[in-house]
Formats: C-alpha cells, structure tokens, sequence
C-alpha cells in the first residue's frame, strides 16, 4: 500500500465548510450530467444502430440521416426468412449449441479442478494455477493450423460437435481462475460435515459447494458463454454449410446479397442479444473474468 | 483399485487431492498444448499443401521468410502499431470514464450500462457497424452527422472523407479503441473503487485539492490496475481478427499477423510459413505474457495474504 505523501498546501489552509459542501454539490450535478452526456455519444453508434434495424432500407441509407422516419419490422422480417435469403435459424441454432455445451463442459471440468486448487490445495497449487493462465496467453493462431489439420483428416471439418471440444479449452483456464477465487469463499467447515456423513466427492461438489457458490459459478458460466457466442477464428476455419456459426454467418449476411443496411443492423442486433444480455446479468463478474481472476 | 491405494495411505491421499484436478490439465494439455507442438514442428519444414509431394525439411528458412518477406514484416509494424495505439488511448479513455464514473450521481448504474454496451456488442456485428453504418462514405453516421451539422451553417457538400479507404488503419483502430475502452473502465473503475476511505479523507482534511489526491493517492494505487490493463488489452489485442477481417480484409496496410498467418495457411496454402509465423506471433506474447503474470501474480499474492 501507498503511504500518505500528499503534502500539506499551507496556502489554502482548512476549507470553508458549508460553502465547500454547496459548491462541491453543484459540481457533482455538473458531473453527473457530464457523464450521462459523454455516455450516450459514447453508446450513439448502438443506438444508431438499433435505429436504423427499424427502419425501411429507403430510409435507412439516407444522407443526412433520418433520425424520425417511421418505425417498421420489416428488416426483421427479411432476417428471419421472409425476404429468401438464408435462414438465419441453423446458424443461430449452432451457435446456442456450442456455446451452452462447451459451458457445461467447462463447468464439469472446472469445478473439480477449482475445488481441488481451493479447498483441498494440492501441493504446488499456484504453479498449477499459472499454467492454467499460461494457456490462455498463447495466441489462438498458433495452433490453427494442426487443428485444421486434424480435423480435416479425421472428419471432424463443419463438426459443431469440434467447436464445443475447442471452446471448452478456450474458457477452461477462465473458469478456472474464476471459480477457484469463489469457491475460496466456501466455509470448509460445511464440507467436512459432509465428508464426515459420508459424502463422496460427486455429492460434496453438487449438494454443498456448487449451491454455496451458485452465484460465482452463474458469473463463469455466463462468461463462457459469451466467449464462445462471439468467437470468430475458430468457426470461420473449420465450419461450412452445416456447423456454420451466427458469427460466421453474419458476416455472410453483407456479402451475399449486396448491403443492406437495415437488414444489417436487424442481425447484429438479433445475433448481439443474448451476449448483451448475458453481459448486462453478469456486470461485476465479467471484469473479474476478464481480467482472469486478478481483480475482485 | 480402491483397495490397492488403501495400502500405502500416504500417497492415497496425495492422489485423491490431485485427482480432481487431473481431467481439467489434461484435456488443456491435450487440446492447447500439443497444436503448438506441432505448428513448431512443421515451421521446420516447407509445406505447401498445393504441392503435397514437395514437403521437406527446411530447417530455419520460414522464420528467414517471415523476417525478410516485406508484407508479412509490414504486418508485424502493423501488429505492434494497431496494438499500441489501442491500448493507449483505450486506457486514457477509460481512465478518464472511471474517473467519472467513481462519485454517485443519479442514474449511474444506467450510464455505467451504457458505456460497456460497446463492449458487449458481438466483435463481428460492431465491426460490420463501423464498416457499414458509420464508415460508409454515401450514408454513413459520420457523413450524414458532419452534413446535417455543416448544413446547419448553411455549408452545402461538405467534405465528405471516405474514412476506410482514407485512413484504414485509424479506422480499424478507431473501431477497436471504441470496444475496449469499457474494459479498461472496467478494471479502472474497480481499482478506485479499492482506495481506502480513509487516507483520502486525511488526504483532503490535510488541505490536498483534487489534483494533489489524484497525483499522490489515485495514481499510485492504479498503477497495478493500469498495467493490468495495459497487459491483457495487448494480449487480447495482439490477437484481434475480427475487426481487421471484417472492416478491410486485411487490405490497405492493416493486415496484423493474425489476419496474414490465417492468409497464408487458409488461402495461400503456405504451411510451413503460416507456422513460422505463428511461432514469431508466440514468442512476441511469451515477452509481453512474462510481465503480464508478473502484474497478476502480485495481485494474486495480495489476494492469498488477505484471505
């Protein structure tokens, strides 16, 4: 910690204090109003974009912009179907697949893992610790190739199945950080009531720590899912027709027919949904996620 | 089996701690470490997949390619220049947000909302929105914006910049500062929230000003979430993708060397460079990674002290 070394002004001395606290209360207004202004111009290219996804294509690509054109699905409409494009539903539909699976996958084999590095505390538990975070520091490039390799030799290509085994390595160093700092939280002395009942690991994991940590294990699972809703490398590599991912075919959605900008608003909103949503739930856990663990 | 460990209680035990541990690191050993593996070894060879039947032993001569070929150097200039940049004005950014951010006001759990909307867009669909919604030189936010305000002066057919072509490699930047900004507020927003009460009332009954807590308290005790920052935006942004193939493809000078190695393994067919290159992409991260778990582990250590 910082010791104090702010020095003393001798200039201004002690503050007037009835008058400090008025003025200081108005800044605080002026402030207040300052950051809501500079949040919504910071958030503007959103909102623009929600805007323009409720309006006609006629009126979406007009200069200068129209900010009061009447409002319309239509947009939606052709998203989803009704315009002959390509459904947007197995995409999306694969999408829900990786990343709910690799989530569970990643929760069953992280929250052993992380009871083992917090409660029990096998010996030399921050080396293994380390490791798990070295993982997520190589660079996704440097192992796309064997990848590819392997899955194009083992039939594994356009594979959803192939995407939840790689997005569940992708977040389990993640998840383990993270549920090794809530499951820290557990007081040991509840499992070894059970132990003395005696409950087995299994049992111990799902009836006394995963309720206690419920919350925590939420937060992971939440981020896990995002991770793998956004990913990109991975699903443009190694998935065609069939595996194809929202991502992926989001950014098909512009190529193949022309732009369409309203259109093209209505899928980012559509495909961004559930990520925002997820985010929006997972607020305070997500920075903690992030930044793998290092702050609370 | 049970009853064999049972025999020798000590290592039984040594076991049954290790044990739940075990699946985890061996399907990250298995899924992370072995395609590492095997990029470095074909980086040794020259692999093009077009010629399969040419495969052969080529020593260092990728890793001569990647340091001598102009484009895939200008693509690691590229890497450091987009990498830096973001990262700095993102955490500037992001200081200044926190800063904001720090005292009640009313609706503030609403901004804080607002502001890490950014962040939480898909990374795709925020791209295609730079690209598309805001770029875009005919009906783009920014022209239509800059039009309707110069037409507010009476100013007919202001200029009317196409921004990617322009300056792609500031709008590929300009995208990717505008989603990691609410990170770095994020983190920021944490570490102040992390000063002690106390020292900054004795600060300010000791006659400090604003300026003289920021300099003196503030600062000091960011300066651990300020690298933290600063480390994981690298790494995060070193690797970014999304955004360079989405907003030019990689064309115009901002190809970084994720965008290039995905090139010339997925179009090019170049194997053994597209390797070589990944290796570079490594070591670069082990230097920048060797600091960022230096950050972390005195974070980490600080958080085993006070449990």
């Amino acid at each position: 910690m910082t010791t104090l070394t702010a020095p003393r002004n001798p200039a201004t001395g002690r503050r007037h204090h009835a008058g400090a606290t008025r003025r200081g209360r108005r800044r605080s207004t002026a402030l207040g109003l300052l950051a809501w202004a500079v949040a919504v111009i910071f958030c503007a290219p959103a909102l623009w974009m929600l805007l323009t996804s409720f309006h006609s294509e006629a009126d979406a690509a007009t200069n200068p912009p129209s900010l009061g054109a009447p409002l319309t699905l239509d947009a939606y409409r052709v998203f989803f179907g009704a315009g002959g494009g390509a459904s947007p539903w197995p995409p999306l539909i694969n999408s829900v697949t990786a990343s709910v699976f690799s989530t569970l996958f990643v929760l069953v084999l992280a929250l052993p893992a992380a009871y083992a590095l917090s409660i029990r505390r096998v010996e030399k538990w921050t080396d293994v610790m380390f490791f798990f975070l070295s993982t997520k520091m190589l660079p996704v490039v440097a192992g796309l190739l064997p990848v590819y390799l392997f899955a194009k030799n083992t039939g594994m290509l356009d594979n959803i199945w192939f995407l939840v085994i790689l997005y569940t390595s992708m977040n389990l160093p993640i998840a383990v950080w993270m549920m090794q700092s809530f499951l820290a939280d557990v007081p040991v002395s509840i499992i070894e009531a059970a132990q003395v009942d005696g409950a087995r690991l299994p049992t111990v994991l799902a009836r006394v720590v995963a309720p206690v940590a419920a919350p925590g294990i939420a937060a992971t699972s939440l981020i896990c899912f995002i991770f793998s809703w956004n990913e990109l490398l991975f699903a443009r590599v190694l998935t065609g027709v069939t595996a194809q991912t929202a991502p992926v075919f989001l950014t098909s959605v512009v190529t193949s027919q022309g732009l369409f900008l309203a259109q093209l608003c209505a899928a980012s909103v559509v495909v961004s949904l559930p990520v925002l949503a997820a985010g929006f739930a997972a607020q305070d856990k997500l920075v903690q996620g992030l930044s793998l663990g290092a702050v609370k | 089996m049970p009853r064999k460990t049972r025999k020798v209680p000590g290592r039984a035990r040594v076991w049954a701690t290790r044990a739940p541990l075990l699946p985890a690191l061996i399907f990250l050993i298995a899924v992370t470490q072995l395609p590492f593996v095997a990029t470095l070894v074909v980086s040794f060879f020259d692999w093009n997949s077009l010629a399969p039947d040419k495969r052969s032993f080529s020593a260092l001569s990728n890793y001569g390619e990647v340091f001598s070929d102009p484009s895939l150097r200008d693509s690691v200039l590229t890497t450091v220049l987009l990498t830096a940049s973001v990262v700095i004005v993102s955490v500037v950014l992001g200081l200044l947000l926190a800063l904001l951010l720090d005292r009640k006001f009313l609706g503030r759990g609403f901004v804080r909302t607002l502001l890490i909307t950014p962040f939480l867009l898909v990374p795709v669909s925020a791209a295609l929105m730079w690209k598309h919604v805001l770029y875009n030189p005919e009906y783009g936010l920014l022209n239509g914006g800059w039009a309707w305000f110069t037409g507010l002066f009476g100013v007919d057919g202001a200029a009317q910049p196409d921004w990617i072509s322009d300056m792609p490699l500031t709008a590929v930047a300009a995208a990717l500062v505008w989603q990691w900004t609410p990170f770095m507020m994020l983190i920021l927003l944490a570490g102040l929230q992390s000063r002690s009460a106390e020292q900054m009332e004795a600060a300010r009954l000791d006659g400090a000003n604003a300026w003289q807590m920021f300099c003196y308290l503030t600062l000091p005790h960011l300066r651990r979430y300020l690298e933290l920052g600063v480390l994981l935006g690298s790494i995060y942004i070193v690797q970014n993708f999304d955004a360079v193939f989405t907003i030019t493809a990689g064309g115009l000078g901002t190809a970084n060397l994720p965008y290039t190695i995905y090139q010339t393994f997925y179009q090019a067919h170049e194997y053994g460079l597209a390797s070589a290159a990944g290796v570079v992409v490594v070591i670069g991260t082990i230097v920048v990674a060797t600091f960022a778990l230096r950050v972390v582990s005195s974070l980490f250590r600080e958080e085993a002290g006070r449990a």
